[in-house]
């Protein structure tokens, strides 16, 4: 979701080195009290459906309280193998997400996809055998490029639960259709607009949609590398598959198409109030100041996203406005 | 750039008390509580009277999402006889941001800054007697995160379409005409090893009859491909062009007209 990414202060390896350094610094007179205990995010898979399990993060932004367990992840398990849907936010994540897989069934981990490349849904990698891991080729390719910069910025706004993740960049490429992994029958739908690549996974069996970030429920969506046109007509694709049940990026899990048309009315407000904003000539300080309607003010997080999502859009609406050549 | 501010990070970062750290040694009349008022005080305003001025709006947002383009408007408006106007973010690497003349625009000016940490941002607005008028606010920028800019990607163009003005007048509903322009530019802060500073130096806005609109002296912090929001009042220009001219630090002219 909001790859939090790439401060200034967050290129590369020297700025990592110059944070570690900074945070190991800040935290001698704290770290008596961190014990290991503490960094445990209470993974508890729930059952969905037969083989079928959700981990449900909470509906709000990465902090040094939620340790970056913000996002859905889930795993089907198959008569020879388990499918898991995306990692988490951290190292402790994964293996956390690994051990609780492990409390369900004894089978092996046989396939591992990262939806897209937002950090909280594929820095627990590391839990993971890297020949497991498998994405759609642009979202390896931006794992690649854009990694280590979200890396640096989950450590500075979560904390210690990071400690010792690092970028794997899946190595698997994946392309869409219907496979079989473990013994489960999965389609994968590769779509877009939330970022560049969104696996959207449908299990057989269960009808169990795993739709990633594309959408989003009772929690404003998050947009730093969205392509709301792209996005909308995803949502639409996802309107016409039939499921039993959905399984956001983020919020809880649905029977029904409501969080998708959430999500489309939410992002047709934004790309409307936009492309207003650009055409009247609004400063960027003045579309900050403009208040969200009441008819989203029940999404989670609404006021900062909608921020946020100016600060993502808004230019590219100006020049378009201003009539600056492409 | 980034790696420019990636230097500048490690400046401040060793170099300065974090704000929070010093806030004993604030005088007691900043309202914005900063440890640096003293050093900005005497930076800028060396002997000339200085005030503080809820007169003086700056506005942006709490918490900076893109440090490299955080959005900063003021509005000196409530002042009369604005004569100059001032920015500056006293935790800034580079402190000033820009300064501007309003002439016959409004005393008020849209723009973007890259921001390294929290800071205050401030404006200074000097009236014809003198005296300096301060406002400001915080920007919190290590709190939300920043986006990823595609700063490197558009590099090419700056050789392309350097100085280049794309700009567009909207009528305002009292009459008046807001000008929004950008200017194709790098605006390379010079901090970083073997980029040397490359930034405009001066924008001047000038109607139809030659009288002055305004005129913008971006300094290095204004972000790269610098976008102004400038309003002038009715009756100041009728429906002729307006000109913009000026040039970078390197000598490299700006150049160009906006039609209404
Ligand atoms: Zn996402």
């Amino acid at each position: 979701m909001n790859p939090p990414s790439l401060c200034p202060i967050g290129v590369g390896w020297p700025a990592r080195a110059l944070l570690a350094l900074l945070i190991s610094l800040l935290s001698i007179p704290f770290s008596p009290a961190a014990s290991a205990a503490e960094f445990d995010y209470r993974l508890a898979p729930r059952r969905i459906a037969d083989g079928v399990y959700v981990l449900i993060g909470r509906t709000e932004d990465f902090s040094l309280a939620n340790g970056g367990n913000i996002v859905n992840t889930g795993f089907v398990v198959g008569t020879q193998g388990v499918v898991a849907i995306d990692t988490g936010s951290s190292r402790r994540y994964g293996e956390q997400m690994r051990a609780a897989i492990a409390r369900i069934t004894p089978l092996p981990v046989v396939l591992v996809i990262n939806t897209h490349h937002h950090p909280d849904h594929f820095l627990g990698n590391q839990a993971f055998a890297a020949d497991t891991l498998a994405a759609l080729p642009e979202t390896i390719r931006a794992i690649e490029a854009e990694g280590p910069g979200f890396l640096d910025n989950m450590y500075r706004l979560n904390g210690d639960w990071m400690r010792a993740t690092e970028v794997v960049v899946p190595r698997r490429a994946l392309a869409a259709g219907r496979i079989n992994a473990g013994g489960r029958e999965l389609e994968l739908i590769a779509l877009g607009g939330h970022t560049v690549a969104d696996l959207v996974v449908l299990d057989h069996a269960s009808g169990t949609l795993f739709t990633a970030d594309l959408v989003f429920n009772g929690r404003a969506p998050t947009t730093p590398h969205a392509d709301i046109t792209q996005w909308l007509q995803a949502l639409d694709r996802l309107e016409q598959i039939s499921f039993r049940q959905l399984v956001p990026g983020h919020g809880e899990v649905a029977a029904d198409t409501a969080p998708i048309a959430d999500t489309r009315r939410y992002l047709r407000w934004l790309a409307q109030t936009i492309r207003d904003g650009a055409e009247q000539g609004l400063d960027m300080t003045e579309m900050l100041a403009l208040p969200v309607p009441a008819t989203h003010a029940e999404l989670a997080e609404v006021a900062s996203e909608y921020r946020r999502s100016i600060t993502h859009l808004y230019p590219a609406a100006e020049r378009a406005a201003l009539g600056v050549p492409r | 750039m980034r790696f420019a501010w990636l230097t500048a990070c490690a400046v401040l970062i060793f170099g300065v008390l974090p704000p929070a750290a010093a806030e004993r040694a604030a005088p007691a009349s900043d309202p914005l509580g900063s440890p640096r008022w003293g050093d900005m005080q005497r930076e800028f305003f060396r002997d000339a009277r200085v005030v503080f001025d809820d007169r003086v709006k700056v506005s942006a947002p709490v918490t900076a999402e893109d440090a490299l383009n955080v959005p900063v408007a003021v509005d000196a408006t409530a002042l009369s006889g604005v004569e100059e106007v001032l920015v500056f973010a006293d935790f800034n690497p580079i402190v000033k941001a820009l300064s501007f003349v309003p002439g016959r625009a409004r005393a008020s000016l849209g723009f973007r800054l890259k921001l390294q940490q929290s800071t205050p941002v401030r404006a200074a607005a000097r009236t014809a007697d003198g005296l300096w008028h301060v406002g400001g606010t915080w920007v919190n920028t290590t709190g939300g995160g920043c986006t990823l800019p595609s700063t490197g990607a558009s590099s090419p163009e700056w050789d392309l379409r350097l100085n280049e003005v794309t700009a567009r007048r909207w009528p305002r509903v009292d009459g008046g005409t807001r000008l929004r322009l950008q200017v194709t530019h790098p605006m390379d802060t010079g901090l970083a090893a073997g980029i040397p500073v490359f930034h405009i130096d001066e924008l001047r806005i000038t109607a139809d009859d030659g009288s002055m609109l305004m005129t913008i002296h971006p300094a290095e912090p204004v972000a790269e491909n610098p976008l102004f929001t400038i309003d002038i009042p009715p009756g100041v220009i009728g429906e002729a062009a307006l000109k913009v001219a000026g040039r970078d630090n390197n000598g490299n002219p700006i150049r160009a007209e906006v039609a209404p």
